[in-house]
């Protein structure tokens, strides 16, 4: 009995052996259908996040080309390197290693990381070399990957770097024509969905969702070879005179291009260290001083234009000096009885303060406001200055016979090279302009033909021997301009050993096709009238970019020869 | 003498147990390439640890029963020596201890202990009138306490887990009382708490992971929440051979070894793991019916509970990648990576085709 039993317990155990056998299968497939089933959409949606990711395509940024069509700056591609810092932290050991090829201290990494550590994106190294990228790739740390992005090249350096400006990291425009004219250059960044694995690494694109759009390429006025030789005759010149900084504007008169702004200091756009505000400034643009004598002829201009003053009328300028008010305008000494053109040739500040003092104040004001002074140059440059000159109703008498000379206003040397484009561009005002212009920019008249010829005659004298800027001459050609010399503005008073030296001038003057505005501030040394350190800088630049132009020479006799002539008669026979 | 019995009876093999055996190591090496990333270096090795395991399988199945039983006192001694031997001298694999190297191969003794305890507690309870009386499951207890003890200290509390389950299988078909068992139960339950203050932090995080996985996603429930994304993923059909996602970009943890299940249902879908479940069920009704049929009651209780073991193995494997148990380190038998486990998964099948091939031989 105790044998059936037995055995019928054994018949029963077995039998819930396999019912539970078959339960506990039938839970398994249960739970699997439910998973496929049930939750499967779900479930699919959320392995499709895990690795289906939507990323940005960066679009290529236009070039930037000189003139002739040479890059000044390129978008190359690069790779950053960065990390999920949650999957990197599980991987603790390797931080070592990938420090070491990040050329990191493992303190930085872990600097680096911390704080971070809820984020999932995080750049450990922006735009690495493909040596690098490709070490940091064989290192196959889960969390660390590679995203492809593009770096901007700028070929020539700081020879370019005022003008062309920079990006940031991000390949947005940050200074200069890159920031002024970023929306043309830059691209429209596509999409794409790609597979991405656990470690953030591409597997495979998927689809593209949007094509990026390339960015267009920018034309620039400047020519890279004047931009090379003013930037060399400038470093040169601000060396030899140990000045603290230095501009060279060159202009085409005819269309209001910049062929060529330079700036000393300069900085290497390609190196991020040595972007230094200092560096980076672009002073032709950005500062202001006081033009001083290169004021001089639009004080003549002003004259003539309103009638009252006649291209040969004399002027007394005994004893060298005037009394305004408790005042006193100087001269460096008595020129005597002179006429204008002598005015201008000798830079006679008591002279240029006569005509000031005859003229109506709003003459003088119109005129300076015609060839744009106080206003911006509409060179679309980013913090461009506009300079300043002030309404002719607060003038006072002393003001109108500074201004006369160049003080109590103030200008950029692109300004100053603006205005000189008057003078030589037949009395026509144009904007200055950055871009390649392909057709001849008619401009706005501003002075008469009469008043622009004229005045160009006197700035001629100033390069025969006995002017104030011989020093300015280039073989060949004839050449007009102005010297400047003029005492900066420190705390509120002149100092009396602080000098800006500046020249502008045009050539040939036959047929002016170039306007060079030189600026060199603060020379050091013994020399540091315009005529001494501004003129030869002048000379150097412009004797280069006439050539490099394929400008006819004009100058048979040479300026020199000319000596015996005086100044006068060849105005008088030109008018006649 | 000449002997006219079929070459499977001579060798003892049991055909149709085999042929389950061998589909299912195949299913496992197909899914082994994919999981593996298509080293066929991996697919070698794991054949030669197959080749060996087999071999194992063949001799052990020579061994008629009765000699198995005679050894299984002598087994168990020497596994709880080297489990012993582990804790002083093992080496440290993963965080814990559980390797053994012996110079030409490290092995755990754990695995081997898999079989020697539901063999002496056969045995002990084969010598004696069944159902057993209370001092002798006491006893059977001991037998089955000393090594799940060790194997938890070292820690493995899965494999202990397992241990205690493959001897407290034996318990239960050699016919202890319903009773017994209710108290058992309630007993544990009420040590519950202790347990929980015994176990190890990281074994008590992958609790509270499994009664909640997403509280840490990124952390300890990341491999549940990955291993259910596979398996939702692979829908009714599956994304086909060598094209699961989760597990060919590297979001599946473990994809070799403890978690090849959801590689294979990523790819085979719901209609693969049906099949595959079908040919485990196959191979455990087969199995229980070599066991039931024996007719010594060590040959039946050993056999039994072996292949109940083999049984709670898929079903524990399964139930952790699903998500229905908590994360333990159990391999999927016959499909997971691995050495150590196939070789005692496969002394297991040499016992029973031994219990049921030799079992004429006593009658006639």
């Amino acid at each position: 009995m105790t044998a059936r039993r037995a055995s019928k317990s054994h018949g029963f155990r077995r039998d819930l052996v396999m019912s539970a056998l078959l339960g506990a299968a039938g839970l398994l497939i249960w739970r699997a259908a439910e998973l496929t089933l049930a939750h499967k959409d779900f479930l699919q949606d959320q392995g499709d996040a895990r690795y289906l990711r939507v990323i940005s395509a960066p679009a290529h940024r236009g070039m930037i080309l000189d003139r002739n069509g040479e890059p000044l700056a390129i978008s190359t591609p690069l790779d950053s390197v960065w990390a999920n810092p949650a999957e990197l932290a599980a991987n603790r050991q390797r931080w070592p290693a990938l420090a070491k090829v990040l050329g990191l201290t493992s303190r930085d990494l872990a600097r680096l990381l911390a704080g971070r550590m809820q984020r999932e994106f995080v750049y450990l190294k922006r735009h690495v070399s493909p040596a690098l990228a490709k070490a940091v790739q064989a290192l196959e740390i889960p969390g660390v990957a590679l995203q492809r992005e593009y770096g901007r090249y700028y070929p020539t350096g700081e020879v370019t770097a005022h003008v062309v400006g920079l990006t940031n990291v991000d390949d947005a425009g940050q200074e200069g024509m890159e920031l002024a004219f970023d929306d043309w250059l830059r691209g429209t960044p596509g999409a794409k969905r790609v597979i991405r694995d656990r470690f953030g690494r591409t597997v495979e694109d998927v689809e593209s969702i949007r094509q990026s759009q390339p960015g267009r390429a920018l034309h620039l006025s400047v020519d890279r070879r004047i931009q090379y030789l003013a930037y060399r005759e400038l470093k040169a010149a601000v060396r030899r005179h140990r000045a603290r900084s230095g501009s060279v504007v060159v202009l085409d008169v005819q269309s209001g291009e910049v062929l060529a702004l330079v700036n000393r200091p300069s900085y290497n756009p390609n190196n991020r260290a040595d972007r230094v505000s200092d560096r980076v400034r672009n002073r032709a643009a950005t500062d202001v001083f006081e033009p001083g004598s290169t004021v001089k002829p639009f004080t003549v201009a002003a004259g003539l234009q309103s009638g009252s003053l006649s291209a040969d009328a004399i002027v007394d300028t005994t004893p060298g000096l005037l009394r305004v008010g408790k005042h006193t305008v100087r001269d460096i000494r008595d020129y005597g009885v002179i006429n204008v053109a002598t005015i201008i040739q000798k830079s006679s500040n008591v002279g240029a303060s006569r005509i000031a003092l005859d003229l109506p104040r709003e003459a003088l004001w119109q005129t300076f406001a015609d060839v744009g002074f106080g206003a911006v140059t509409g060179s679309e440059f980013p913090g461009e200055a506009a300079g300043s000159l002030s309404d002719f109703t607060a003038w006072g008498r002393i003001h109108r016979a500074t201004l006369a000379y160049g003080y109590g206003l103030s200008v950029t040397s692109l300004q100053l090279a603006r205005a000189y484009g008057v003078i030589a561009g037949d009395g026509r005002l144009r904007p200055i302009t950055f871009l390649r212009q392909d057709q001849p920019v008619a401009g706005e008249r501003v002075l008469s033909s009469a008043t622009a010829k004229r005045v160009k005659a006197m700035l001629e004298t100033v390069l025969v021997d006995g002017g104030t800027g011989v020093r300015g001459r280039v073989a060949g050609y004839r050449v007009a301009g102005k010297t400047g010399t003029v005492k900066k503005s420190v705390d509120g008073r002149y100092a009396d050993d602080r000098y800006l030296a500046v020249f502008a001038g045009m050539a040939p003057v036959s047929d002016p096709r170039l306007v060079v505005v030189t600026v060199v501030d603060e020379p050091g040394g013994k020399e540091y009238y315009g005529g001494q350190v501004a003129a030869p800088l002048f000379a150097e630049v412009m004797t280069g970019a006439l050539r490099m132009l394929g400008v006819s020479p004009d100058d048979f006799g040479g300026m020199g020869h000319r000596v015996a002539l005086s100044a006068n008669q060849r105005v008088a026979s030109r008018d006649l | 003498m000449q002997d006219d019995r079929p070459l499977a009876q001579r060798l003892h093999l049991d055909l149709s147990l085999l042929f389950g055996i061998l589909v299912l190591a195949g299913v496992g090496f197909v899914v082994l390439y994919s999981a593996g990333g298509q080293d066929t270096d991996l697919l070698i090795r794991q054949g030669v640890r197959l080749l060996t395991a087999l071999a194992v399988m063949f001799v052990v199945a020579m061994v008629p029963p009765r000699h198995l039983a005679y050894w299984a006192p002598w087994l168990y001694a020497a596994g709880l020596g080297l489990l012993f031997a582990v804790l002083f001298f093992g080496d440290v694999g993963k965080g814990a201890q559980r390797w053994l190297d012996l110079g030409i191969l490290r092995f755990q003794p754990s695995e081997m202990v898999k079989i020697t305890v539901p063999a002496m507690v056969a045995w002990y309870l084969a010598e004696r009138s069944l159902p057993p009386r209370f001092g002798d499951i006491v006893v059977a207890g001991l037998i089955i306490l000393v090594p799940t003890i060790l194997i938890a200290r070292q820690p493995d509390l899965g494999t202990a887990l397992l241990v205690a389950v493959s001897g407290a299988l034996v318990l239960l078909l050699a016919g202890i009382s319903w009773r017994f068992v209710g108290m058992v139960s309630l007993l544990l339950a009420a040590f519950a708490p202790i347990l929980w203050y015994l176990m190890h932090d990281y074994q008590q995080q992958r609790v509270l992971t499994f009664l909640n996985p997403e509280s840490d996603p990124l952390g300890a429930g990341y491999h549940i929440i990955q291993s259910k994304i596979a398996i939702g993923s692979g829908g009714l059909y599956g994304k086909g051979w060598l094209n699961g996602t989760q597990s060919h970009l590297d979001f599946l943890p473990e994809r070799s070894t403890d978690f090849v299940f959801a590689v294979y249902s990523e790819e085979f879908g719901l209609l693969g793991v049906l099949i595959l479940l079908g040919l485990y069920l196959f191979v455990i009704t087969r199995g229980l019916f070599m066991a039931f049929g024996a007719q010594e009651t060590f040959g039946r209780l050993l056999g039994g509970g072996l292949t109940l073991t083999f049984f709670v193995y898929v079903f524990v494997n399964i139930g952790m990648v699903t998500g229905l148990l908590p994360v333990v380190g159990v391999p999927l038998p016959l499909l997971s990576y691995g050495g150590t486990s196939l070789v005692s998964l496969m002394a297991a099948f040499g016992i029973l085709m031994s219990v049921h091939t030799h079992r004429r031989l006593l009658s006639g």
